[in-house]
């Protein structure tokens, strides 16, 4: 069977990672930083499949379920928090909401 | 009866307990019947004690209530100890103190505090009879700093004059300055013995320190300052003529009968440690010879009658002091009753006579009193003559003459005290009848608006009685072979020796000492009776003499410019405080950090973001480094 180089994962996973840090920072839009999020979890998830391949544990894709049902909570509170942000502020603009400078 | 001795102290602390929570709700009856009866019984309790103490064989009684701390070998008990000194004192305490409490309910009818007066006066008697009776030293020193503090309270009691408040404060802390050098004293006896325990260290003393040991000489200086401080004795004297601002009855309590006799108590209480330190023992003398002629020659200049009887008190004390110097422990105890009675009496009286001539303190403003109060006039008389120390028919003169004789003929005793104790007995019938023949005699000048109560003058009667009589329990050997009050007091005080062969030279002293109370008296009556003129001639022609007696020796003026000004100058310098200048930088900073902490949640979210990357960039290139 042809088996995919653990450098190879790592390195996509890397790659995943630093382009959804760079999206949150460059992102004024509050829907997309919430995706680069999504993106940056996604990244360590696989680097944990790609290690728990490696050496052929279990734990890995343990691992991944965990951080999949922690980014579906996380994504439904995130999620309503925009609904109430752009009903109070009228914007997606995350700088819009600075007002309690918290 | 002798178990009722812890009754003593208790009954006026009890009462005090009362005042203190009920005093404002009860009737002024209420208040008296407390405040004078608690006094009045532990007076009784000390007749019956005494009784019992004097008809059994044993030399002193011993009664513990409890451990007060128990804690790296100091165990202070709350205990009593009875011996014939403590007798004679807890004696005088309540015996004066009743008579004073039954005054003051006449003298202080009137007075918006009086509930506060009676508490504070019971306490000041109940903390007295534990200092008096104390068995170990750091109870001595509880009643000791109980003392201080109902002084301090009493001299500020009419509080609303800012003059009775700096007159208190004063008195407390120049009394806190001696009180400090016996503490350190006290310290450095607990090192030398393992033990507070008055007795332990009076029967150890001379087995470990040898006569004139330095410890001992350092340790008897250590508690001769205490005993300065509180006795009014030089150079710490100048609290007591400004401790007159508090009420009459006070001034003769605690400022002339009792607390300021403190230090005779403690050196005498102390005897052995003072006679293992000659050097001390000598120094005590040469304190009470020089403060009895400061005083005394204070005392001939003063006009506010109250003045007066407080550089008066001082002198006497300077008496006590000097006898205690050449060893006559027992005439100093003597001195200290008498003059108890008399000078108790001289200030009750004063207080009446202040108070019937609407406060009126000078005595150039009284004069020709002597029809219109008849009672007080011979009373004050008598008094006088007490202090005066005319010859035979007053108790001032066996105590007086005592201390004349033993300071010239005892064994530590010399010429130089003897002629300081003489020339302080002729201005001391100086100034005592001045002050008589002024108030009393000449042209009435303040009109008299009533005469005083029954609750005033019994008081006053009695210690007339008292002044006069005590004394015949004592008299020279020339006289008579009466020694009553020495025997009593030998158990606890040895009987002093007399040089060799000066026994017989004793009814020569007698006859200088009566001769020149007599010449005092006669001085005094030629200068305010004869020719009035004359004082005045004096005063002008000797003013700066004049001045610099009247302001007590130019103590106060000198303390100020050493202590009092300096001080307030570096308080002022260092009003911001210069150590607090490193806390001020502090909270500076802190508050710059908190500026740029605060201008960093922006709420921004992107900045956080960039905050965490960096961070965590940081951390990661951080520990690949160190790491490797």
């Amino acid at each position: 069977m042809n088996t995919i180089p653990v450098e190879a994962g790592l390195m996509l996973a890397g790659i995943l990672f630093v382009l959804g840090t760079i999206s949150v920072l460059v992102r004024r839009n509050i829907i997309f930083m919430l995706i680069s999020v999504e993106i940056m979890l996604n990244a360590a998830g696989l680097a944990f499949i790609v290690a728990g391949s490696r050496w052929v544990q279990p734990d890995g894709q343990v691992m991944f379920i965990f951080i999949l049902t922690m980014a579906a909570a996380e994504v439904s509170v995130g999620l309503a928090l925009i609904l109430q942000i752009y009903h109070q502020l009228k914007t997606l603009d995350s700088d819009a909401a600075n007002k309690m400078k918290g | 009866m002798k178990e009722l001795l812890w009754l003593i102290p208790t009954l006026p602390f009890t009462g005090a307990l009362l005042l203190i929570l009920l005093g404002r709700k009860l009737p002024r009856f209420a208040v008296s019947l407390i405040g004078a009866g608690s006094v009045g019984l532990a007076a009784l309790i000390t007749i019956l004690v005494g009784i019992d103490f004097n008809s059994s064989s044993e030399n002193s009684f011993q009664q513990i209530v409890w451990t007060w701390i128990d804690v790296a070998g100091l165990k202070p008990q709350i205990a009593f100890h009875l011996d014939a000194l403590s007798l004679v004192f807890i004696f005088v305490i309540t015996f004066v103190g009743f008579l004073i409490h039954v005054y003051s309910t006449e003298f202080m009818q009137d007075d918006e505090g009086y509930a506060r007066f009676f508490t504070y006066l019971n306490l000041f008697v109940g903390s007295m009879l534990i200092l008096v009776l104390a068995d170990n030293l750091v109870l001595l020193y509880f009643g000791w700093e109980g003392v201080g503090l109902c002084s301090y309270l009493l001299i500020g009691f009419w509080y609303l004059d800012e003059k009775n408040g700096y007159a208190a404060r004063k008195a407390f802390i120049i009394t806190r300055i001696g009180d400090t050098a016996m503490a350190i004293g006290l310290f450095m006896l607990f090192k030398a013995f393992g033990t507070l325990h008055i007795q332990d260290i009076l029967t150890q003393a001379p087995q470990t320190w040898t006569v004139g040991s330095e410890e001992a000489v350092f340790i008897a200086f250590l508690l001769l300052g205490g005993a300065v401080g509180k006795s009014a004795q030089l150079p710490l004297q100048t609290w007591l003529p400004d401790a007159m601002a508090g009420p009459s009855p006070v001034s003769a309590l605690i400022h002339a009968a009792t607390m300021v006799t403190a230090g005779v108590y403690l050196i005498s209480r102390m005897h052995i440690v003072f006679e293992l330190a000659p050097l001390a023992q000598m120094w005590v003398g040469i304190i009470g010879a020089l403060t009895l002629l400061l005083a005394g020659f204070s005392a001939l200049t003063q006009f506010d009658l109250k003045r007066i009887l407080a550089y008066s008190t001082i002198s006497q004390i300077g008496y006590m002091f000097l006898a205690l110097g050449v060893g006559a422990w027992s005439a100093a105890i003597f001195h200290f009753m008498i003059h108890a009675f008399f000078k108790a009496l001289l200030f009750l009286a004063a207080g009446a006579i202040i108070h019937l001539l609407h406060h009126e303190h000078d005595i150039f403003k009284m004069g020709g009193l002597k029809n219109k109060l008849p009672t007080i006039y011979w009373t004050f008389l008598i008094g006088s003559a007490s202090l005066a120390a005319i010859p035979f028919i007053t108790g001032g003169f066996y105590s007086k003459d005592a201390i004349l004789w033993l300071s010239l003929a005892g064994e530590k005793g010399n010429v130089g005290f003897f002629l300081a104790a003489l020339i302080g007995a002729f201005i001391t019938s100086v100034y005592t009848f001045r002050m008589v023949f002024v108030t009393f005699f000449g042209t009435e000048k303040t009109h008299v608006s009533h005469s005083a109560g029954s609750r005033m003058t019994i008081p006053l009667i009695v210690l007339a009685a008292l002044s006069t009589f005590a004394g015949f329990i004592e008299l020279p050997h020339s006289i008579a072979h009466v020694e009553l009050f020495s025997n009593f007091l030998h158990p606890v005080l040895p009987t002093i020796t007399l040089q060799e062969g000066a026994e017989s030279k004793e009814w020569i002293v007698q006859l200088i000492a009566v001769v020149v109370s007599l010449g005092g008296v006669y001085l005094a009556y030629y200068f305010y009776i004869k020719k009035p003129e004359l004082p005045d001639q004096l005063k002008t022609s000797s003013i700066a003499f004049h001045n610099f007696w009247f302001l007590g020796w130019g103590f106060d003026t000198a303390y100020d410019t050493l202590f009092v000004k300096p001080f307030v100058f570096v308080a002022t310098i260092n009003k911001q405080d210069i150590i607090d200048r490193l806390y001020d930088e502090l909270v500076k900073l802190a508050d710059f950090l908190h500026r740029v902490f605060a201008w960093t949640q922006s709420g921004i979210l992107r900045w956080y973001m960039v905050g965490i990357v960096v961070g965590a960039i940081l951390i990661v290139t951080l520990s690949l480094l160190v790491g490797s």
